[in-house]
């Protein structure tokens, strides 16, 4: 067993907190990602648990042992960088063969690791080579193979698809959960990027301002976000959200964004909201906020303002009264600037924020 | 007239040819994007086009006059830069204003038409802010600001989202698409970002080595790359692409390759005489491609499931078929996990064909 398990662990830089009271657990060969804005603490988390920044206040745990005044060189756990520190007088061989070397392990050995890893990564043609012939991707891969080498219990990956071109980093995100699927290795990963989070997380822990929002599988976080935070950060494009407040109209409850009300009486029902009737946002996917183009009970009039072809998909741009909203149609569907329209909503995906404190009431 | 005409465009530096033979032009209030992979030329042309570089051959014309010999400044060019350069310790009155002071307006005039474009850009209200106070969102309305004050016949925009994080660009994104149609000046946009490139502009200049692969609106890059590279390169994740050939026998048309074989005799029939002997690649795109748990087509195909990707409401399916491995993006289907038998449909209607050896499109 070499899950992973933080309680309550805190760490401050000066008088400014990085980390607060941070929990979670990890499980064995589960692939969990670290997802927030630069800043949240993602860093300095991985760094906790690679052993490389002691935390203030709390517990780390590797399996069932706690590892607080363990060395890092004893935790068995291997960390790639943004920015990997790769050797560049040193042929790719000599690169990642370095780990083993200074552990004084047998070149037959060495030699026979290295190979293995070198083609798990594809990279054999790179042995030779000296990193500064490598494209980014290629050095990412050289840096990974030398901390894979090692054959570490749990692998941390710190933004290490940041500085890669967008094509190359999707096929390297595919290619690192097939590695980690394989090896059966418990991984954490750590990046700005949503899609990214989604895409290869078994489970994401989205972090801001050295907490953590929400953990929960990608279809969750996305379908059912804990907070304002969470729910505008993942997904894209973003979640519209508008302030409004909330009205009971005999057996009904009635979302009043001013410029247009929205039925929240599935949602709502049975959560004791009474009391919050101000002080709300609503919250709707693109996807779930429909076009038409004559009017329609419940549908209210907007003008587009902008329109963004995605290629499979359009972004339409709308504004009713004050507030702005982006609807998700398909591809077929065209829309002038300015033209008018008629908005509707899918009111049973709906969410509630209390604006205030950023919690989902619904 | 085109308020840019751009004639056989060439850069050599030393023995590496940057830019080999680029001709194109932009209509007035039209947004065009160079679009490419980092070394195919576009900010090269960008920069000969702004006269930061002296072209080897080839014309540029602005608003119908040679400006080959011009200087950078008096091109009637409002070039942004990726960084927004603003000057930190001014003000964005006096950001905005420094063009203009620098041609001596008189005074009342220059409050005039500073104000006037900062509410066109949307920082009248901020006017007195120092410009390193100012948010990213802030900070391109004023470096665009800044060059329009200017009144130039075309602006130039050199990756001005590149450096911004995923989500503060999905917003600004938006914010630039309705700041170039409130201002409507013709517009050079160079990203390597195709989505950027896809949702800001009129038309896309795709480039790769120095040349234009093809120029078209979004729609016609997107459903009709001409070649094997513009249709790789456009869209994510990545159109499908699988080495291929047109057997017919018995009046029916069959795309086959090593572990698929597909029956599209109405499609095989109009392009029979243009794949005669050929290699072929087919394409087809992850959207047009449909998965379901049971079987409910009779001309759907077995695959594995190798891997799940969750993206939004979608997922991106990795399908494997013998040694064959197709992407699908479809809505999310709970029971599909790694490991599960599923049944996979081609959009027949969206199959592109195209000749492996010339690496251009046939259908």
């Amino acid at each position: 067993m070499v899950g992973l398990r933080f309680v309550n662990v805190s760490k401050k830089a000066g008088k400014k907190e990085i980390l607060t009271k941070v929990s979670f657990e990890v499980a064995d060969k589960e692939l969990f990602v670290f997802a927030g804005p630069p800043g949240a603490g993602k860093t300095t988390l991985l760094k906790i648990i690679a052993g490389l920044v002691a935390p203030d206040e709390g517990e780390v745990y590797i399996g069932s042992q706690i590892v607080n005044t363990v060395p890092p060189g004893d935790r068995d756990v291997g960390m790639v960088f943004e920015v990997p520190p790769i050797y560049p007088n040193r042929t790719g061989f000599q690169n990642i063969a370095f780990p083993l070397e200074i552990k004084k392990v047998s070149s037959d050995q060495v030699k026979e690791r290295v190979g293995e890893v070198a083609e798990l990564l594809q990279i054999t043609h790179l042995l030779d080579r000296k990193p500064s012939t490598y494209s980014g991707g290629e050095l990412q891969r050289v840096a990974l193979a030398r901390v894979l080498v090692r054959k570490p219990r749990i692998l941390l990956l710190d933004e290490p698809l940041k500085n890669l071109d967008a094509k190359i980093r999707e096929t390297t995100r595919v290619e690192l959960k097939r590695l980690q699927q394989e090896f059966g290795i418990t991984m954490i990963f750590s990046t700005h990027d949503e899609l990214e989070a989604t895409a290869i997380g078994d489970r994401v822990g989205v972090m801001n301002g050295g907490v953590i929002e929400q953990i929960g599988a990608p279809r969750e976080l996305y379908s059912s976000p804990r907070t304002v935070f969470v729910a505008r950060f993942i997904g894209s494009p973003t979640m519209n959200l508008v302030d409004c407040g909330l009205k009971q109209m005999g057996e009904r409850w009635i979302l009043d964004a001013s410029d247009f009300t929205v039925d929240m009486t599935a949602p709502v029902r049975g959560i004791g909201v009474e009391a919050m009737t101000e002080g709300l946002l609503l919250g709707v996917r693109p996807e779930d906020v429909i076009l038409h183009d004559s009017r329609e009970p419940r549908f209210f009039e907007g003008k587009v303002e902008l329109t963004q072809n995605f290629g499979d998909e359009r972004v339409v741009t709308v504004k009713v009264g004050k507030a702005t909203l982006n609807c998700l149609t398909g591809k077929d569907r065209m829309f002038r600037h300015g033209q008018r329209v008629y908005v509707g909503f899918r009111e049973e995906k709906a969410h509630v924020f209390c604006k205030k404190t950023g919690i989902g009431l619904a | 007239m085109p308020k840019l005409l751009v004639k056989n465009l060439r850069k050599v530096f030393g023995t590496f040819e940057a830019v080999k033979d680029v001709s194109f032009q932009v209509e007035e209030k039209e947004t065009l994007c160079l679009l490419g992979p980092s070394g195919c030329g576009k900010t090269t042309t960008l920069r000969i086009i702004a006269g930061l570089e002296v072209p080897t051959s080839g014309e540029v014309f602005v608003d119908g006059r040679l400006v080959n010999d011009v200087p950078p400044q008096n091109r009637e060019i409002g070039l942004v830069f990726q960084d927004y350069a603003i000057f930190p310790h001014l003000s964005v009155f006096e950001n905005i204003a420094y063009g203009l002071r620098v041609r001596k307006m008189p005074l009342a005039q220059l409050k005039r038409e500073v104000h006037e474009t900062a509410s066109l850009v949307g920082v009248d209200n901020i006017l007195d802010v120092a410009g390193k106070k100012l948010s990213l969102s802030e900070m391109q309305r004023v470096a665009v600001g800044r060059s329009i004050v200017l009144d130039p016949k075309l602006l130039l925009l050199d990756e001005p989202l590149s450096n911004i994080d995923a989500k503060a660009r999905e917003k600004m994104r938006a914010e630039l698409g309705k700041m170039q149609k409130e201002i409507g000046i013709a517009t050079v946009y160079v990203t390597h970002d195709q989505l950027e490139a896809m949702t800001l502009a009129d038309r896309i200049a795709v480039m790769r080595n120095g040349l234009i692969d093809q120029i078209g609106t979004t729609g016609e890059i997107y459903d009709n790359g001409r070649t094997l590279f513009v249709a790789k390169f456009i869209g994510s994740p990545a159109m499908n692409l699988i080495d291929c050939e047109l057997v017919y026998s018995e009046e029916r048309g069959v795309l086959k390759s090593e572990d698929l074989a597909l029956d599209i005799t109405e499609l095989g029939e109009a392009v029979r005489d243009k794949v005669e002997g050929k290699e072929l690649i087919f394409g087809i795109r992850p959207e047009d491609v449909s998965v379901e748990v049971h079987k409910t087509n009779s001309g759907a195909i077995e695959a594995a499931v190798q891997l799940a990707e969750p993206i939004g409401a979608k997922s991106i399916y990795h399908l494997k078929m013998g040694r064959i491995t197709v992407l699908a993006k479809d809505y999310s289907m709970p029971d599909v996990g790694v490991g599960s038998k599923v049944w996979v449909t081609f959009n027949k209607d969206k199959i592109r064909l195209f000749d492996k050896k010339t690496e251009e499109a046939i259908l």
